[in-house]
């Protein structure tokens, strides 16, 4: 019987865990376990502290003034039928809606997932979202289905005469 | 970290177990002795030989655990698994050249000799070494053990292509600098020659 002849040796130079795990333990860089609800219990006193300012910045911030825009005249829109338009400012892009002869709907067009153009389904009588299938309400913009974390926000609409006004945006609009 | 370090001479080894009984006073693993004195072939001869662990410099029990679980300090001592990370996977049993882990069914830990950290760390002598009556285990100076013995102190041994250096030291007949053991000849060739 032959003696078995050796493997090739291994090649040259630690792998990068054996940095990570070193066997010599002043190397170490192991968390215990009180280090690790050491930084849980800071972690979350620094999300508590961020909250609370959060909240007290709303509470200091004034209530944003909107102007009062001219969007379109009442004649010009037939029923089921859709006015694109910015408000309040260039870059918001808004959508209307003439849902029946007297109810006018406007909305924010940008769908509050991660802002695609919302369009009007007349058909099925909610505003959808092509990107990731996110529908809403069009009588209150609530989310029926998809990813959309929040209803989109309303914009508020008054009606002077034959001409529709934009006056105001409402963030929490929920249905 | 003292200048003591540890010499193991087989040749001085009487059997006694001495050692072997104080190891196994300790309270960190009371009971379970971690030297082994091995009777190097009983049917022939009574002579015997302590293993403590040799604390290699590149320890291979630690290079081969999976679980992080074997760690050597600053002063050169491969210490026992960490009992939250052993795994009991026995890899280190396997590895080590020296046969020195265990893995004992019941603790289901890897437990080895650590050289009694805690005496070793602050200038102490190990408990193997405190009662050994024969001299086999020495925990001394470098220049006492020169001037007191023939045999000479040698730390690098050859497994086939793996050579390993050690903090403990084995005492050898003068002349010699390496103990070159090929792991293949045992394998393959009995101690008396013959093939089997």
């Amino acid at each position: 019987m032959t003696p078995p002849t050796l493997p090739p040796p291994p090649p040259e130079g630690d792998p990068l865990w054996r940095d990570e795990f070193s066997v010599y333990a002043a190397e170490e860089r192991y968390v215990s376990r009180r280090q690790f609800a050491k930084f849980l219990t800071l972690t979350s006193v620094g999300m508590f502290v961020g909250q609370v300012w959060i909240l007290a910045k709303a509470w200091m911030t004034p209530n944003p003034t909107y102007p009062v825009v001219a969007i379109a005249n009442v004649a010009d829109i037939p029923v089921q039928g859709v006015k694109l338009f910015r408000y309040p400012a260039e870059h918001d892009t808004a959508i209307m809606v003439r849902t029946d002869a007297e109810t006018f709907v406007a909305y924010s067009q940008k769908c509050t997932h991660l802002s695609c153009a919302v369009f009007y389904a007349p058909e099925r009588k909610r505003l959808e979202c092509p990107c990731h299938e996110g529908y809403f309400a069009v009588d209150t913009g609530r989310v029926l289905q998809g990813p959309p974390p929040r209803p989109l926000p309303r914009i508020l609409l008054r009606r002077d005469g034959e001409t529709i006004l934009a006056v105001g945006v409402d963030n929490h609009a929920e249905g | 970290m003292s200048d003591l370090e540890f010499f193991v001479d087989p040749s001085r080894c009487i059997g006694c177990m001495s050692c072997v009984n104080a190891c196994a006073e300790c309270d960190t693993h009371r009971g379970h002795a971690m030297i082994h004195v091995d009777f190097l072939d009983r049917e022939e001869s009574t002579a015997t030989v302590p293993f403590v662990c040799m604390h290699c410099e590149n320890p291979t029990c630690a290079q081969v655990c999976p679980a992080d679980a074997i760690k050597q300090t600053e002063d050169g001592v491969v210490q026992s698994s960490l009992k939250p990370r052993c795994v009991a996977c026995s890899n280190c049993v396997v590895a080590c050249p020296f046969g020195i882990p265990k893995v004992p069914s019941r603790l289901e830990q890897m437990m080895k000799c650590d050289m009694c950290y805690d005496r070793t760390s602050v200038g102490k002598k190990p408990m193997c070494a405190t009662v050994c009556p024969s001299g086999a285990l020495a925990f001394t100076l470098r220049s006492t053990i020169k001037s007191e013995r023939r045999e000479v102190p040698v730390n690098e041994f050859i497994f086939g292509r793996q050579t390993v250096r050690t903090k403990v030291h084995m005492m050898v007949p003068a002349g010699t600098s390496t103990i070159s053991l090929d792991v293949l000849d045992h394998l393959w060739v009995s101690h008396k020659g013959v093939p089997q």
